[in-house]
């Protein structure tokens, strides 16, 4: 099967698909196409989980088994610490930055640990953008309003507010320390219009966004001497008498070692589950993208919200196979590239909610509409040459830099080519629950980022993530240090991990595994 | 046909994987061709940590050298972008102690001057081009390093706007300078200190601040769960 004569069904139907306008769904058609063909109605791949704070509650099998698996650390551990701060941050992605840059800001001691480098994370790979209603014809209402019906209604309507009306704040930050938004001719932010949104309202570093803004976070926890410790991963964290959190427990991946950090309050900002590889999806996350700070919180006796709900991005790459489960980012749908099957067909509204779109796609490809590759995956064509068609020779190199030299590294051309896309698992949707203030229900402990839940509701719509980042790391960090000031250090003990533990043996110890993964198992085993 | 289907897998490339001879940091194994260089060290049966990031090219955590059979000359890639093939020699580059300028961007007087001060061997620059050579980017780094000497501050944040910091022009520089935390300094002054204000979002913050939304929100807010949906399909 030669992929290359199989693109020319996609050049040959181009002009005819150019004079199509395919329609949105109705609520209804939505609805029945994802019930039946998104990977979140995959009732085989679920399973309620038997104890601890969601009991009973359902999500993927492979995320249930890490939060009722066991922690790595014996309860007899010396409680010595070896740091202490005022505030802890875990995690070193864009969330985690902000966070640490803020609570440094009021004047708190701040550590921030760090499962690989500063800055390894999905935020460095963000494309698309991030939305914040700068736009005349925009308001922060509406921003809401587009985030709550992408979400499905299911957002959490406090924490939806705060994001979008701090939004504009925090672009001025970001200017501020040096981020290069991408601007219009009279010096105003430039904005693009995203899936699921009415408004153009995604400000863009053209295609390198999240990179652009993590470099520049990055350096700058480096030039405030933020204290860092690296290849540190969290395996577990400390309470005192009254449950509430005071510090952490690191495994130092160089040596590994534990290490001990006494804290006055925690911020987890650990990310997302994607390299738990759910229902054997492909992935576009991070290697250490592996729900740790779930499994840390939930033995801790945090409530998640919304975890049996995923966002597969409608287009990972499926060719050639180095690239698999790579985003192809959305920008190139917001900008017009077209979805097309097997028979040079258009099958939906490209700028659909990315959970309508990745169903289409899972439904041309079952209903034998998709394409083969010759290692057996199966996907659609996204028509990448259509956009040099419709705006002019030149348009995917000037816009997609990063995507063309991502391709080009295989001798693909992508402004003369269609890439061949299939949804790929992108996002947690879902997280440990929190209040405006990024905090959980265990004092002390707050999360931010996307391993925090509610914000999304049941889908996030694209751009709202860094966003989503910026707003609750500040938050996280602010509200972290001013509780810090006002409190003596509690008592490091593993308390709620003698309380998890017989919960766990009550029900049979079910998982058998150990908990946080840390690392996804992908070294061969060679005998 | 999904992607679950593993019966479909039944290709001679897939079944029957051609293997290939590579080098790891001088030690011979054979890997299946074409996988990635990440990969192969997985295939090995050898743990990543240091060297592996977001495994998509944008992080720069798996910094390489690599050469291919019978060529001399050492190129550079980043692992998880790179096709193994038969012949080639490679080893994740360790992380080079650079050093790096510390400063506070807001309050840099004189940007253009600071950097001397900051980078005083950015102007040092010998030509040699070798940084260029080594940027898997494709970034003509010694270009940016003289423009930013002189002052084109604006030419040097577009032109870096691909690095993706692995580093790798950083040991290759005969005089000692690191391009891409000079590159790093110089586009954060530009953004912070030569970019105009827009005005748009500084009107829209003072919006936020005078309550101008407050009687939508207080409407929005008081809906109820249908209310709400029929107000969200209303936006267009």
């Amino acid at each position: 099967m030669d992929i290359h004569a199989l693109q020319q069904i996609v050049h040959k139907t181009r002009d005819a698909r150019r004079k199509q306008t395919i329609p949105k769904f109705s609520p209804a058609d939505r609805d029945a196409l994802i019930e039946k063909y998104h990977p979140d109605f995959r009732k085989k791949a679920y399973r309620p989980i038997r104890f601890g704070p969601n009991a009973d509650e359902q999500t993927v099998i492979e995320l249930a088994t890490l939060l009722e698996g066991d922690s790595p650390i014996p309860e007899n551990l010396d409680m010595t610490p070896h740091y202490q701060t005022d505030v802890l941050v875990i995690g070193g992605g864009g969330a985690g930055c902000a966070a640490a840059l803020h609570a440094h800001g009021t004047g708190a001691k701040v550590i921030l640990a760090t499962k690989l480098r500063l800055g390894d994370s999905n935020s460095v790979m963000a494309q698309g953008g991030m939305q914040i209603s700068v736009a005349p014809e925009d308001s922060p209402v509406t921003h809401f309003l587009d985030t709550l019906k992408g979400g499905h209604m299911q957002n959490d309507h406090a924490l939806l507010k705060v994001m979008v009306e701090e939004g504009p704040a925090i672009a001025r930050w970001l200017i501020e320390l040096g981020v290069l938004f991408d601007r219009q001719s009279d010096g105003n932010l430039h904005v693009k219009k995203g899936g699921g949104s009415s408004k153009p309202r995604l400000l863009t570093c053209s295609d390198y966004t999240g990179l652009e803004i993590m470099r520049v976070l990055k350096d700058e926890v480096l030039n405030q001497k933020i204290q860092l410790l690296e290849f540190c991963a969290a395996v577990e964290l400390l309470s005192n008498d009254e449950g509430h959190c005071t510090g952490a427990i690191f495994k130092d991946l160089d040596n590994q070692r534990l290490v001990i950090v006494a804290a006055k309050s925690v911020i987890l900002a650990t990310g997302g589950i994607g390299r738990l590889h759910i229902q054997g999806f492909p992935t576009s996350n991070h290697y250490g993208a592996t729900g740790d700070g779930l499994c840390l919180s939930y033995r801790m006796g945090a409530k998640l919200a919304h975890i049996d709900t995923f966002q597969y991005h409608p287009s990972g790459a499926v060719y050639p196979e180095q690239l698999i489960g790579a985003l192809v980012t959305e920008g190139i749908r917001s900008e017009g590239g077209h979805l097309v099957n097997a028979k040079g067909e258009r099958f939906v509204n490209e700028l659909d909610t990315r959970d309508v779109v990745s169903s289409s796609i899972i439904r041309e490809c079952e209903e034998s509409r998709g394409i083969r590759t010759m290692s057996g995956r199966v996907g659609v064509w996204l028509d990448t040459p259509l956009l040099d068609a419709e705006h002019g020779p030149g348009t995917v190199e000037k816009h997609f830099p990063a995507m063309m030299l991502q391709f080009e590294r295989f001798g693909i051309d992508i402004s003369k080519d269609p890439v061949l896309i299939y949804p790929t698992l992108h996002y947690q949707n879902g997280g440990v629950k929190i209040d405006t203030n990024s905090e959980t229900n265990v004092k002390n402990l707050f999360v931010s980022g996307e391993a925090s839940g509610g914000l999304h509701g049941r889908n996030r719509l694209m751009g709202n993530s860094l966003l989503d980042l910026m707003v609750f790391g500040k938050r996280a960090g602010l509200t972290a240090a001013s509780r810090a000031q006002s409190m003596a250090q509690g008592k490091l003990t593993l308390q709620h991990l003698r309380r998890f533990r017989a919960e766990a043996k009550q029900h049979g110890n079910p998982s058998g595994v150990i908990s946080p993964m840390v690392l996804p198992a992908y070294t061969r085993k060679v005998s | 046909m999904t992607q679950e289907d593993t019966n479909v897998i039944d290709q001679p490339e897939v079944l029957k994987p051609r293997m290939v001879s590579i080098e790891i940091s001088g030690k011979k194994y054979e890997v299946p061709e074409g996988i990635t260089v990440i990969k192969a060290l997985w295939y090995t049966g050898q743990e990543v940590v240091r060297g592996a990031g977001c495994l998509g090219g944008f992080c720069g955590a798996c910094a390489t050298y690599y050469r291919t059979k019978d060529d001399p000359k050492v190129r550079t890639c980043l692992a998880c972008q790179m096709a193994v093939q038969d012949g080639m020699s490679f080893t994740i580059m360790p992380p080079f102690p650079a050093r790096k300028a510390t400063y506070e961007i807001q309050s840099l007087k004189d940007p253009k001057q600071d950097l001397f001060n900051l980078y005083p061997e950015a102007p040092l620059c010998r030509n040699c081009n070798a940084c260029t050579e080594a940027c898997p980017q494709k970034i003509d780094v010694r270009e940016g390093v003289w423009k930013a000497v002189f002052g084109d501050f604006k030419s040097v944040s577009e032109m870096f706007m691909d690095c993706v910091m692995c580093g790798m022009c950083t040991p290759v520089c005969i005089a000692d300078i690191a391009p891409n935390l000079v590159a790093l300094y110089v586009s954060r002054a530009q953004g912070a200190h030569f970019t105009e204000k827009p005005q748009g979002l500084e009107t829209r913050i003072k919006e936020i601040q005078d309550g101008r939304f407050d009687d939508e929100w207080n409407k929005v807010l008081a809906m109820n769960e249908k209310e709400l949906a029929d107000h969200c399909a209303t936006v267009k």
